[in-house]
């Protein structure tokens, strides 16, 4: 059994771990209101994209000369993905889920005998990811000195993948993030964005509109601008999922170290009346011996 | 019959503004400059850095956008862009921290005829607004 010294140094070890990890959920709290926010905010225009892509996919004329970008290069062998991840750990399950569901990707892909390319944003997708795909990673992005997530970054990124796209270096790009439900459940998400999937085509906008210039060139300056605004909207969902998931895994460790603590105390007084018990009974006992 | 439409411009962090009591809006489509009046026909068309005009009752408003896209559809205008300034509360210095990173990029040569007509557009706009 430790001695009361040792149990005291715990107690006090366990209390301030809990008082770090109390304020790191704070910090976090407050952290996920504004990103929130800006993720709330940010939708309209992700939104309204869509929209404006739907109509124009659905008003081109030969279907065969539509943009690389929106029909594909015509085969699927090489996949690009793109997996975000934060760049601070400390939150939970919020990277692992993202490696996990991105790792099952990439075993699918393997497995039928594609090709497999990898762009990695935050450092920590980078760390998991180096030990078994490290030949496969082909950049690794980190904003660790952007404080909120901001549309340059993600424009930087969009466009990267672009110009890999041009330059013939993969057919499917896919990125991978985690989509903020609430501050509990966080939905890893994997998306393609190259080539862009309309499953949900709507022939309800029957509603001709008149393009200038025409909707082959509209639609080539479209895409990529597209590209970007699908890796901001990642961004943004990505930045309130890693608080939210911070919040709660601190707020867990929080709840943990107080449990701690109490078990600890029990300990440390059970033990410390053991004692002096013990010297009494010696006391007593060499008291009755006279 | 009121002659107004609405008009909603927004740029990746949010939405920057909504009003719905707009006469006309001059746009700078790629193809020249354009003015939508309530009742246009149903449009989509990119922008091209320059000047956005928002004609309505309670004032006018001008903005410098760098790229975008508009669509109209029963009579709401919708602009996407991704640098939008208020000129109104745009300084001197700001204009010519833009102005230095337009011609910048204009005097690239690596850039195809596209991005060398954007670049130079930016810097003739943003010239004459000094």
């Amino acid at each position: 059994m430790a001695s009361l010294d040792d149990l005291k140094k715990r107690i006090a070890s366990v209390k301030s771990t809990q008082k770090i990890t109390k304020a790191m959920k704070m910090v976090a709290a407050a952290k996920l209101r504004r990103a929130q926010e800006s993720a709330e905010k940010g939708r309209p225009y992700s939104e309204k994209m869509n929209n404006v892509i739907l109509n124009l996919s659905n008003g081109i004329s030969d279907k065969e000369n539509a943009p690389k970008l929106l029909s594909g290069t015509g085969n699927e062998k090489t996949h690009l993905c793109v997996v975000m991840t934060s760049d601070r750990g400390l939150c939970g399950g919020f990277n692992s889920n993202i490696i996990k569901k991105a790792k099952s990707y990439f075993v699918k892909i393997l497995d039928e005998g594609k090709e497999l390319k990898i762009i990695t944003v935050g450092s920590k997708g980078n760390d998991q990811l180096k030990r078994v795909y490290g030949d496969k990673i082909i950049e690794n992005i980190s904003f660790k000195e952007s404080k909120n997530a901001n549309y340059f970054d993600a424009d930087k990124v969009g466009k990267m993948v672009i110009e890999k796209f041009e330059a013939g270096e993969f057919d499917v790009c896919t990125i991978f993030y985690n989509q903020f439900k609430n501050v509990i459940t966080q939905i890893p998400q994997a998306q393609q964005i190259i080539p862009l999937n309309n499953e949900e085509e709507e022939t309800s906008s029957e509603e001709s509109y008149e393009f200038e210039p025409d909707e082959d060139e509209i639609l080539s300056n479209l895409l990529p601008m597209n590209i970007s605004t699908q890796i901001f909207k990642a961004m943004l969902e990505n930045s309130a999922s890693e608080q939210g998931s911070r919040m709660s895994a601190m707020d867990n460790a929080t709840r943990n170290a107080g449990e701690m603590v109490d078990k600890l105390t029990i300990e440390y007084n059970r033990s410390r009346q053991a004692a002096i018990t013990k010297e009494l009974i010696e006391i007593i006992s060499g008291a009755e011996s006279l | 019959m009121s002659e107004e439409f609405k008009v909603e411009i927004v740029n990746p962090e949010k939405s920057f503004l909504v009003k719905d009591d707009v006469s006309e809006v001059v746009v700078p489509a790629f193809e020249g400059e354009m003015g939508i009046l309530k009742d246009h026909i149903s449009i989509i068309s990119f922008l091209k850095p320059g000047i956005i005009k928002i004609l309505s009752k309670s004032g006018d408003e001008n903005y410098y956008v760098e790229d975008g896209i508009v669509e109209f559809k029963n009579n709401n205008l919708s602009i996407l862009t991704s640098t939008i300034f208020n000129l109104a509360n745009m300084d001197k210095s700001k204009q010519q921290d833009l102005l230095k990173v337009a011609e910048e990029e204009a005097n690239k040569t690596d850039i195809n005829d596209q991005s060398k007509f954007l670049a130079d557009q930016k810097v003739e706009v943003l010239k004459t607004l000094n």
